[in-house]
Order: C-alpha cells, then sequence, then structure tokens
C-alpha cells in the first residue's frame, strides 16, 4: 500500500519527485473526503451531526488547499496556470486555454526545468536585469 | 536517483534549499550569455550532441560499389565546479542560522559564470565551441581605455552590423573592465555614459565576466544558439571528514550562426 502511489519504481526516483507523487495522493484523498461529506450532508436530516459533517468537510477544504498550495510552490508552470484559472471571473475552459497556453510558451522560452527536475532552473535570463 | 546523488549526501530538505538559493542569487547576475543569446533546452542529461544537418566525407569505404559519408554533430561539454561544504555550517543552518558560510559555492559559482561566458563570448576550441568574437567577420573595434570614446566605438559597430543587413536591437556584453569605466563616467552635462550606450543599441548592456573588452551584437534572435543539456544543477561528490563535497554542473553547447552579427570591441 506504502508504494502504490508511485507508478514507477520508487528507488529510482529523487526524494523530491517522491514528495511531490505522496502530496498529490494526499491531494486527491482530500477531494474525495470532500466529495464525500457533500454527499453525507445532503441525505443527513440531524442538525446536529450535519453541522459536524460540515466542519469536518471544513478541515478537508483546508488540507486540500495546503496540499494544492505546496504543489503549486513546486511547479512554477502549474503555479501559472493555475493563476490564470484560479478565482477569475468568465468562462473557465476559456481561461484555461489561455493559461496553458502563455504558461507552456513562457515556460519553453525560459527554459523552465520539468517538474521534479534537481537542476536550479536558472534557463534563459533573457530580460532579467542587467 | 539521478546521477546527481543528492539523497546520498547528508543534508536536509531545508538544506538543499538553502544550497540551491545561494547557487542561484550568485550564478544569476553573471550569466551574461543566456541574457543575450537564444537559449534552448535543458534537454537532459542524456543529451549527447547539437545535430548539425551537415555531412562530412568517409575517406575510405572497404566495401566494393559503396560511397560514405558521415553526419556531423555537435558534441555537448560538460563543466563541473566543484565546492565543499561544513556540515557543522549546514546543521547551523538548520537552527536558523542566517550567516551560513557559503564562501566554498560561491567560489565555484563564479568560476562556472566565468566559463560559460569565455566559450560563448571568446570560444574554447579545445571543447569544440566557437566563440562570438573569434568567428566574428566584422572588422574587430579597438576598444582602448578612453570612456569618451565609448560612445563612438559602440555606434561603428552598430553601424557595422546594419550594414550588413543585421537588425536590431542590439546588445553589449561589457568585460567587467570596461563595465566598471562606463558606470563610474558621466558625460558633459552629467548624463550617464551606461544611458547614451544603452540609447545606441536600443538594447541591453550586459555586464559579463570571462569577456575580454567587449561584444556588440544582435539580438534580434536565431544568430546564436545556446543549446542546454542538463541545466546548472547542484550534486553530491563524497563526504571526507567534516566536509560535504558537491558540484555545480552542467552541460551544453554553442554556435554561432550568423557569424556577422557580432561586432568584437577589443580591451
Amino acid at each position: 500500500m506504502g508504494s502504490d502511489q508511485y507508478h514507477e519504481p520508487p528507488d529510482e526516483l529523487p526524494a523530491e519527485t517522491r514528495t511531490f507523487a505522496r502530496l498529490c495522493a494526499s491531494l486527491t484523498e482530500e477531494a474525495e473526503a470532500i466529495g464525500w461529506y457533500e454527499q453525507r450532508l445532503a441525505v443527513e436530516s440531524d442538525r446536529s451531526a450535519a453541522a459536524i459533517m460540515r466542519d469536518a468537510q471544513g478541515e478537508e477544504f483546508k488540507h486540500f488547499c495546503m496540499d494544492l498550495e505546496f504543489l503549486l510552490r513546486r511547479t512554477p508552470l502549474w503555479r501559472d496556470i493555475a493563476r490564470g484559472i484560479l478565482f477569475q471571473e468568465g468562462d473557465i475552459v476559456e481561461h484555461g486555454e489561455e493559461a496553458e497556453e502563455a504558461a507552456v510558451e513562457g515556460a519553453a522560452e525560459q527554459g523552465a526545468p520539468v517538474a521534479g527536475s534537481d537542476s536550479l532552473g536558472v534557463g534563459s535570463l533573457k530580460g532579467a536585469p542587467h | 536517483m539521478s546521477h546527481l546523488l543528492r539523497e546520498h549526501a547528508p543534508i536536509t530538505a531545508a538544506g538543499w534549499e538553502r544550497i540551491d538559493q545561494e547557487a542561484r542569487e550568485r550564478l544569476t547576475p553573471g550569466l551574461a550569455a543566456r541574457k543575450l543569446v537564444d537559449f534552448s533546452g535543458p534537454l537532459g542529461w542524456q543529451y549527447s550532441a547539437t545535430s548539425l544537418g551537415r555531412i562530412e566525407p568517409v575517406k575510405k569505404v572497404p566495401f566494393d560499389g559503396i560511397t560514405a559519408v558521415r553526419r556531423r554533430v555537435l558534441p555537448l561539454v560538460e563543466l563541473r565546479a566543484d565546492f565543499a561544504l561544513s556540515r557543522g555550517e549546514l546543521a547551523d543552518g538548520d537552527r536558523g542560522a542566517e550567516d551560513v558560510d557559503f564562501g566554498s559555492l560561491d567560489a565555484a559559482a563564479k568560476n562556472l559564470v566565468i566559463a560559460e561566458n569565455t566559450a560563448v563570448f571568446h570560444g574554447w576550441p579545445a571543447a569544440g565551441i566557437l566563440g562570438m568574437a573569434e568567428v566574428s567577420t566584422q572588422k574587430p573595434i579597438p576598444l582602448g581605455d578612453d570612456c569618451a570614446k565609448y560612445p563612438r566605438h559602440v555606434a561603428a559597430a552598430v553601424d557595422a552590423l546594419r550594414s550588413e543587413g543585421i537588425a536590431g536591437p542590439y546588445g553589449v556584453a561589457l568585460g567587467p573592465a570596461a563595465h566598471q569605466r562606463v558606470l563610474e563616467t558621466s558625460e558633459h552635462g552629467g548624463y550617464p555614459l551606461l544611458e547614451h550606450l544603452r540609447e545606441i543599441v536600443d538594447g541591453s548592456l550586459v555586464w559579463s565576466p570571462g569577456v575580454n573588452g567587449a561584444v556588440v551584437m544582435s539580438l534580434r534572435g536565431g544568430d546564436f544558439l545556446f543549446e542546454s543539456g542538463e541545466d546548472i544543477s547542484v550534486g553530491f561528490d563524497r563526504l571526507e571528514g567534516e566536509a560535504v563535497h558537491l558540484y555545480l554542473e552542467e552541460s551544453f553547447t554553442f554556435r554561432v550562426v550568423t557569424p556577422e552579427a557580432a561586432v568584437s570591441l577589443t580591451g
């Protein structure tokens, strides 16, 4: 069970990638829990029980957001795409397409490292201060 | 596990973050080539050579009825700058010390910066890299020590590029000595020389450790190609008593596509 979250042999993965995978698994579990509480709340008629479950679901919201923030901090490309989609008014799909295009093109121009790379991510410095 | 063997080092995750951050901060100001030439990659540690799309003859073909040619490639060069950190200093960093001694890392970063810039601007024949100053077909312009003449020299270089049909904007890689002279100089009326030179080139003036004199070049793109295999990374070598031996490493190659797109201002 402990290594189910890995798609590749854990021994061959860098420590940073194993941590990344653990947090991805945690994010998935928090999202599942949020969905389960949503279903329980939809059918619960006892107000006290519903209040406890609503409180518990709030905890899962917090855990999900902390996991997500950790992953975004470790993955600049993901963060750039998220920035174009999250907390925006308007068409989500449209924002998604635009954010992906801008972020991927920008990353390619800057020589961004792939997720989990050990590189310092210096890449291109065109446009950097002199 | 990557070939950098970072997991084998007696360094905490927070320690690695501090080392990487220090390296980034020390490298970025001086990596002049990356501020002026086209950068592609990183293409990975296993990437070994750039295809040049050209062939060379194979002189001896010991088979009847067969002719043969061989593809030409430009192999990547691996650069490595060793340094060592004290385990005690790293432990103090984990305790919250803000003044961890990274002197050895800083010196290694400086060496790597100078090596990368020198290879790009002046070449490194033994590694198969031809620098932009040495392959330029433009006549070199003596730069000299007299800053009052710098605008004239830079303008002459820009003029030479334009006359060959090389469009701007243009940039200048200024060696440390020339850069310092420019920074210290104001023209008549107090106008900074740096700003005057920027206006002439309509682009960037970049402090370039490793550059002798200066190089004026087009920034239009497509003329100077830096190809990165593994971008600069920190790896673990060995543990020796109190010292953790690490290294900065990168693999890259560089080639000039348009030799007339740069003018060397000789120091």
